[in-house]
Parts: structure tokens; sequence; C-alpha cells
């Protein structure tokens, strides 16, 4: 492995930057201000080389031959599920499902597991906080049984209603599926306390938690938790590669979700018969790169520390929260007390698509838009909002360019 | 990239002050678009005789290429024929998607827009209004999309 910044007795931001190739270009003229990282974060160069190292080196497919490289690439991808369940505290590598990303993973648990228990009549409670991707594979999954999808109202803050939760955990209640971080606002949820309470109630419980991975220890024991859902690429690794956490029990039960290779254990026009957990539910040749990719990523995020990582950024959210609030006009959207470090707002007279562009053109990637969570804007009564999100690479210095230039399109615009 | 170009004068004049903007009374076509990466929302009215677009308005929320886009496009469409309307919104097309293309002088105060083609990200928010128009002239009930 190439170098990592390495466990540090103090936190040298110049150190860690220099582990991401890409932050050293110029975007239209001006040093790159990467601020898009709950979109999709940047890749040190440790995770860049496992990927190229395993390609020059190791590839062949896994779990099929006896070959040295073929066993290589299995020893490989069997690392990386282990690396993955000790980061995330499962209990065994079977409860660990390699898929394309969280996505993918929650319409796994939707079809797999909720469809072929859901009545017509039975609920499926969200928040109305929810990306996108943990809406509509509920929606489609109800369509299909008949069950009715509802959503625990936030406040003004962005804060999840805790007394609508507990009220909305009904009879009918089937399965209960949070985001661990708001991708919208930021706002992190008290799901330990979430689970317990649907867990009494014997509900099945999802968690995606692909915002809340880069940034805070998840020990999926701890929070007893059902299932849990991220992607690497929000976590400094490569995109296309995602896990599932699923309680062996519970994915004991499941049906396949796909059907082809690698997921059976025998095949005759008589019928099939399934592999053993979590293979079962991994069909197809897997996405071994990017595995190990994720792999790579762990051991960045671990070597530099994540209790470390979550106060250099909650250093930047409170630094990013004061710089915006000192531009008139501004308005911060999502000012839960328990956040991660981004600050989704709205400027008065300047459109977030016409500021994304003059943040680009100053060398900053934000995100605009709806931030694929349209529940949150409607709550919040926009069409968008300018999302700056923060990684273990960024600095003040980054917040006091993006303060400007906000001003910047302010004067040019409003 | 130079922002200049993007944001000249008169398309910030008509962010700030769209001109026809609002429902159209007696209006006999209208149709709407939607642009769901930036979530810009645009409904078109307009009051067709015969061949004439004798007047047309917009209402909607959108970036500073959207709204200014629209209000032009209205100063430039009322009175028009729907052949003409065809042929500028050809010459539109041209304008904002041909790298390098000739000013065009029938596009008039249109190619104040012109640099709207250096930045492929935000041609969708120029051209939205020019789709929905061109819909609402066709009688389509569907919203028209950018995607």
């Amino acid at each position: 492995m190439a170098a990592v910044a390495g466990r540090q007795a103090t936190w040298d931001t110049g150190r860690i930057r220099a582990d991401f190739p890409v932050l050293a270009r110029r975007i239209n003229g001006h040093p790159l201000v990467y601020l898009d990282n709950a979109a999709s974060s940047q890749q040190p160069a440790s995770v860049i080389d496992a990927v190229t190292e395993y390609a020059r080196s190791h590839h062949a497919n896994v779990h099929r031959g006896v070959h040295t490289l073929s066993q290589e690439a299995t020893a490989r991808y069997e690392g990386a599920r282990e690396r993955v369940r000790s980061f995330i505290g499962a209990g065994s590598p079977s409860e660990i499902v390699f898929v394309r990303g969280t996505t993918e993973a929650i319409n796994l648990v939707a079809q797999a597991q909720a469809r072929p228990r859901l009545e017509p009549g039975d609920e499926i409670l969200v928040t109305w906080l929810e990306h996108h991707s943990n809406i509509v594979p509920w929606q489609l999954v109800a369509e299909q049984t008949g069950a009715v999808l509802r959503a625990v109202p936030i406040d003004r803050r962005g804060v999840v209603d805790a007394d609508s939760y507990r009220r909305m955990l009904g009879p009918r209640t089937r399965v209960v599926a949070l985001a661990h971080v708001s991708n919208a606002l930021g706002t992190v949820l008290p799901i330990a306390g979430m689970i317990a309470a649907a867990r009494e109630r014997g509900i099945t419980t999802v968690v995606d938690g692909a915002q809340a991975v880069p940034h805070l220890a998840v020990d999926v024991r701890a929070l007893g938790c059902d299932f849990y859902a991220f992607s690497a690429h929000k976590m400094y690794g490569p995109t296309g590669i995602g896990v599932l956490y699923a309680r062996e029990s519970v994915l004991a039960s499941m049906p396949p979700w796909q059907g082809g290779g690698d997921m059976i254990l025998t095949v005759s026009f008589r019928g099939s018969t399934w592999n053993h957990l979590p293979h079962r539910f991994e069909a197809g040749t897997p996405n071994v790169a990017g595995a190990v990719g994720l792999a790579a990523a762990i051991d960045y995020l671990e070597a530099v520390g994540l209790a470390e990582i979550a106060r250099h950024e909650h250093a930047l959210l409170e630094d990013a929260t004061a710089s915006l609030a000192r531009i008139p006009g501004v308005t911060l959207i999502g000012t839960a007390p328990d956040k991660t470090s981004l600050v989704s707002f709205a400027v008065d007279g300047v459109h977030p698509h016409d500021l994304g562009t003059v943040l680009d053109s100053r060398g900053i990637a934000v995100r605009t838009g709806h931030h694929c969570a349209m529940p949150v804007m409607e709550h919040f009564g926009v069409a968008a909002t300018t999302r700056a999100s923060f990684g273990l690479y960024n600095t003040p210095d980054e917040i006091e360019t993006l303060h400007h230039a906000v001003l910047d399109a302010i004067r040019m615009l409003r | 990239m130079d922002l200049a170009d993007l944001y000249r004068d008169v398309i910030v004049d008509h962010n700030r002050r769209p001109r026809n903007r609002g429902e159209l009374p007696g209006a006999t076509h209208l149709a709407e678009g939607n642009n769901p990466l930036c979530g810009d929302q645009l409904r078109v009215f307009i009051d067709v005789e015969d061949d004439l677009i004798r007047d047309l308005r917009f209402c909607g929320s959108g970036c500073a290429i959207s709204t200014a886009s629209a209000s032009l496009m209205t100063e430039a469409v009322r009175g028009r024929t729907r052949a003409e309307f065809a042929e500028l919104f050809g010459a539109m097309h041209h304008m904002l998607t041909t790298p390098g293309a000739a000013a065009d002088p029938r596009l008039g105060k249109l190619m104040a827009l012109a640099g709207v083609r250096e930045f492929p990200a935000r041609v969708k928010c120029a051209s939205l209004c020019w789709h929905t128009l061109k819909a609402a002239l066709a009688g389509a009930a569907a919203p028209v999309t950018t995607e």
C-alpha cells in the first residue's frame, strides 16, 4: 500500500491533502476547492494504487478457478469482505453483501426481504428527509404488495419529530427505513433509539448509512439494526461498489434476489440449490476491483482515525456555518443541533444554479439542486439549494474562498 | 471560461426584471416544462389566432439563464407566425449547441444568450422555455422535460 497519512498526534491537513492527487488540479485557473463530498468524495493515492495493482497483477474471476490468479483474486475479494466486517463491527463476513451501492442495497432489501412478507395495509415507515433511494424502492414495493408508505415529519431545523415517530410505529408497521445522516441537510438521526423502538415491536429496521460512514464510527451490532447500507465512493473509495450489512438470521430467511452464477450450489432443470451466505445474494462476477478499492479506503480512514476526522470536520462545519451566516441574504437550510459537515443554503435573489456556475468559475465544486431529496425541498419551500459538503482534506482557507465567491455572485447577479 | 460571456448585462437585466411574467388570461394554449436537474418549473401561456402568436407570457421559478431566456423569448416571439417561430427555434437551437456558430441577425437581442454554449451544463436552462413554447403550440398535454 502507498503512503497513508498515518495516525498523527496533531492533525495535519497538508499531509492529508498530499495523499489526494486530484487536489493538485486547477479548475478554471484556480486551485480546486472540492466541496461536493456528500455527492462523491475523492480518492487517495493508496486507493487508486490498490485498484491498479489488482488489475496489473492479480485479476481473475473469483470463486471459480484452481489457478493462482483466481485464488489471489478470491483472497483479495474475501479479504475486503472481512475488512468491511471489522470496520462496521458485524459478527461475521457472511453478513456482508457486496452491491453496486446504497441504492442497490435498499432495492435488494425491499424486493428480497420486504416484498414476500408485506400484505395489503401493512406499513413501511420512512422519514421526510430521506434520499430518493430510500423512498422510491419502498414506493415500488408498496405498489407491488398493497402496503402503505408513510413518512415521519421533520421540523424547521430538519430534525425528525421524535413524538411523531413513536406514534407512527403502529401495529401494521413492518419496515422502518431511516437515513443515518441526511444528505441534503446533514442532520444526524438518533437512530440507535429509533431502531430500539422499532425492534421492540418486531419491526424490520433498514439504515441508509451512505452519508454517515465517512464521518462517524459505525458499529452495526451496537445499533442493533437488521440492515445497514453504504457506498464506497462517498468514503474515499471507488464508484460501483457498496455494502449491504444484513443480520445473519434475517439474511438466511430471505429468498435469492437475482439469479445467476456464483449464487447457486447446484443447477439442474429439475431445480437449483442456493449458495451459502452471503454469496446467495451476489449473482454474477462481482466488482472485485471495487472491493479491493473499498478495503483500501477503509485502511485509509482508519489510519487517519475516524475520531480525528470527525473533530476536524466538526470544526469545518462550525466555521462554514458562521462564515455563511455573516453574508446578508443567506439562509441556512438545515440547522439541526447534531450535523455532519455540510451546509445547505439559499441566497436571496441568486438561484443555486447560477451560484454553482459562479463558484465553478472560481474552482469551487458544490452541489446545486434538490439533492435527490425533493420532499426535503418541498418541506423548506425551495426548489433547490446550494450544498457545500466537507471531507477530511478541506481547510478553513477553502471556506474563506467560498465566502468571497458567494459575495461575488451576489454582486454579479442580485 | 469567462462569466461575463454568460451573465451579459441583457441577461442580468431580464433576470432582475423579467418581461411578460405572469399568467395570460384568455390563453388558447398552455404548456409546462420541467428541468429535473435544477428543479426549474416553467409554464408558457400563449394566445394564438389562426397562424399568429398574438401574445404570450410565462410563469415559474428558475435560474437567471432560464428566467432571462423566457423573458427574451416572449419579446421575440410576440406577433410572430408559427412559421417564423419555427425559424427562430431552429436559429436558437443552432446558436446554443454549435461551437463557434456565427452570429445570426435574425435572433436580435436573443444573441445575448450565445455565451451559454460555452457552459454545457447550462444549455438546458436556456432552451427549456423554447421547448415548452413549441409544445404549447403543438397543443401537447404532457409536461416537457429537459431529460
